[in-house]
């Protein structure tokens, strides 16, 4: 996994809500044994045509809005626990996902694929959607250490909450699975001082 | 302090906490599949690293099988292909693999329960967010993504933290013609997509406690669609009597000491949920979607709803645009194209009787194309040992193979673009059964009756 530290950044806007895993990457694209390669079918029937002409009115295909940071409305990543999702936006260049709340299992995943998930309140949400809106030149600053989401042209900074251990392994591209198999001791106890064995 | 099922269950798999809130949660069974495991198997050669409980895991192929000919080889390459890597890793590793012609083949969710390796008590996980389904047996299961797959791969646990408790309670008695999945439709309309997120749900009630184990399994199979990590009943009588007997199921001895065990698994009176919210059974209706998520389901006899211009509505009306339906509208007298009755919430035999039942002597109406797709070789057998199949025949449906089909359409089974179809799976989504598509998601019964009609009708004015 790669670290994460501080973005500073413009932003694509998708103002929907509910954006569930199988309009990030439908299932059709889910046939791959690897990881690398899903950002091309990104949103792929939001993205293209059925001839695979680019749809215009699609905010990836709108040379307006570039950036690292997708804005998305609320319980973004609902349905499917495919991590093709979050490996797609990975994929397709992105870093971070800011809504005003993301479904668990897409919250969990994309924190494994070092993609940031970043809740915002409601109402800081709508803010950046009528901001991006009038000017799709704004950037914004993530810092990840002082867990701070700066917007410089209203002059504001608001924290974000990240669970202590998460954060340390984004910094550090660290994931679980050296963690859990670091603790094979104490599996092992749990394992044969447990009541009911399965 | 009285305790929850959930904490119960929760608590007796905490390896360690660690500060900050996070657990080493150890996981007692894990199902993997051909589409969510490859890259798992991959990472954990990459890095060196034995599978840790090779006889806690179980794999099927399921997601992308063909449900035509499954003796001849998968026409698609990449199916083909991510079918052959499943049996590759199950071989190299020594996991028990139901693959393709093996007796037990079949949906995930469907095989774990029908074989007894779904027991109460247990923790279980798979790279699928219908897991929750196995919450039927009073178990804590769940959803997970890749990298948890080889996290539990490499550690027989994950790092989680405990989500929030809510308890649904349905009391009372059900209407002719409503059945559990009607139960489940009706809660997440009042829910929404994400109105249980964060939460882990326990269903309680006198119409819970009714169902049978398979009512029970379509109920906790939706409880994703809410958002819910998962979803759980507690064990009982009916939950025991299902059990006896299944090939994975504890024998002899063992059994004695598992029911002395599963039946301490009930919320004692006292135990804590952080939402409490309570259903009339007897004012549930058979229910139909009409919307792109779960959320949007309504009575079938009802009327699509009218939204303000709050800011649901951009996402509301782009929906509607979707399904070609306007605010306000009724969807009886609708015409469909379409039938399908499979998925992890609706494939078993009860399922299959359902549809049979009220087939027998009838005939699809002539533009339907209806498809059964059974959930798993067992059922397909039992299904052909009751003569059902022939039932199904007679009525213009067709019984294919067992798979998850047209649920999500990785394989053949797609709907065509702008066409309708009464489904008895558990998402609607966008293009979730093939691009264009316009899913209604019902219970098998209107389906059944909706495939023979050829449009949508108020069932009521149908049944015996």
């Amino acid at each position: 996994m790669e670290k994460f530290q501080t973005l500073r950044s413009g932003v694509v806007p998708l103002p929907i809500e509910n954006v569930d895993t199988d309009q990030i990457i439908p299932a059709r694209f889910l046939k791959a044994t690897t990881r690398e390669g899903f950002g091309q079918n990104l949103f792929a029937d939001w993205r293209y045509q059925s001839d695979g002409q680019p749809k215009a009115d699609f905010v990836l295909n709108n040379s307006r809005y570039h950036g690292q940071i997708l804005l998305a409305g609320k319980n973004f990543g609902c349905g499917s626990s495919r991590e093709h999702a979050a490996w797609a936006l990975y994929d397709a260049g992105f870093k971070v996902v800011i809504s005003s709340y993301f479904a668990d299992i897409f919250r969990g995943n994309a924190l494994n694929t070092g993609l940031l998930p970043l809740q915002v309140s409601d109402e800081v949400l709508q803010g950046l959607f009528r901001q991006i809106e009038l000017e799709p030149e704004t950037q914004l600053v993530v810092d990840l250490p002082s867990q701070t989401l700066s917007i410089p042209v209203w002059d504001a900074t608001i924290g974000f909450e990240l669970d202590a251990y998460k954060k340390e392994c984004l910094i550090n591209g660290y994931d679980d699975i050296d963690y859990l198999v670091s603790q094979k001791d104490a599996i092992t106890t749990y394992e044969q001082l447990r009541k009911w064995v399965f | 302090m009285a305790k929850s099922l959930f904490d119960k269950i929760w608590d007796a798999h905490v390896v360690k906490a660690i500060p900050g809130g996070l657990e080493v949660f150890y996981i007692d069974r894990h199902l993997i599949h051909e589409v969510t495991s490859p890259q798992a198997f991959d990472e954990l050669q990459e890095r060196g690293l034995p599978l840790s409980r090779p006889a806690q895991i179980l794999a099927t192929a399921d997601h992308n099988v063909p449900t035509r000919n499954q003796h001849l080889p998968i026409q698609d390459p990449l199916s083909r292909s991510q079918v052959d890597k499943l049996t590759e890793n199950c071989e190299k590793f020594g996991i028990e693999l139901f693959g393709l012609g093996h007796q037990y083949q079949g949906i995930v969710h469907v095989i774990g329960p029908e074989l007894g390796v779904t027991q109460p008590g247990m923790t279980i996980v798979c790279g699928d967010s219908h897991t929750s389904t196995h919450g039927a047996f009073g178990a804590i299961a769940f959803g997970i993504g890749t990298s948890q797959v080889t996290q539990v791969m490499a550690s027989q646990c994950l790092l989680i933290s405990r989500p929030k408790r809510m308890r649904i309670t349905v009391d009372g008695a059900l209407q002719p013609g409503v059945t559990a999945k009607d139960i489940i439709l009706h809660i997440i309309s009042k829910l929404g997509t994400g109105g249980a997120t964060g939460y882990f749900v326990e269903y309680a009630g006198s119409a819970i406690r009714g169902l049978s184990m398979e009512g029970r399994m379509t109920v906790c199979n939706m409880s994703i669609e809410m958002g819910a990590r998962g979803g759980l009943i507690a064990p009982d009588a009916t939950t025991f009597e299902y059990l006896q007997g299944r090939p994975y199921a504890p024998q002899g001895e063992r059994w004695t000491q598992a029911l002395d065990y599963w039946q301490t698994l009930y919320s004692e009176e006292g135990a804590e949920f952080e939402s409490e919210l309570t259903f009339d059974a007897a004012a549930i209706t058979p229910m139909i979607t009409y919307g792109t998520n779960p959320g949007m389901g309504i009575a079938l006899n009802g009327s699509i709803p009218v939204l303000g211009t709050d800011g649901e509505a951009a996402s509301f009306d782009k929906s509607l645009a979707y399904m070609g339906f306007t605010p306000g509208e009724s969807l009886l007298g609708k015409e469909i194209n379409y039938v399908f009755i499979g998925s992890c919430t609706n494939s078993r035999i009860e399922d299959l009787r359902a549809v049979a039942a009220y087939v027998k002597g009838k005939h699809k109406a002539e533009h339907v194309e209806a498809i059964i797709v059974p959930g798993s070789k067992m059922v397909e057998k039992q299904a052909i040992a009751e003569g059902l199949d022939q039932v199904l025949a007679e009525a213009g449906f067709e019984l294919r193979e067992p798979g998850c089909s047209a649920c999500l359409a990785m394989n053949d089974d797609k709907i065509p673009a702008g066409a309708y179809c009464v489904s008895t799976s558990n998402r609607n989504f966008e293009g979730r059964q093939g691009p264009g598509a316009r899913t209604l998601l019902a219970s098998p019964l209107v389906a059944a009756i909706t495939a023979v009609e050829g449009r949508i009708v108020d069932i009521t004015q149908y049944l015996n």
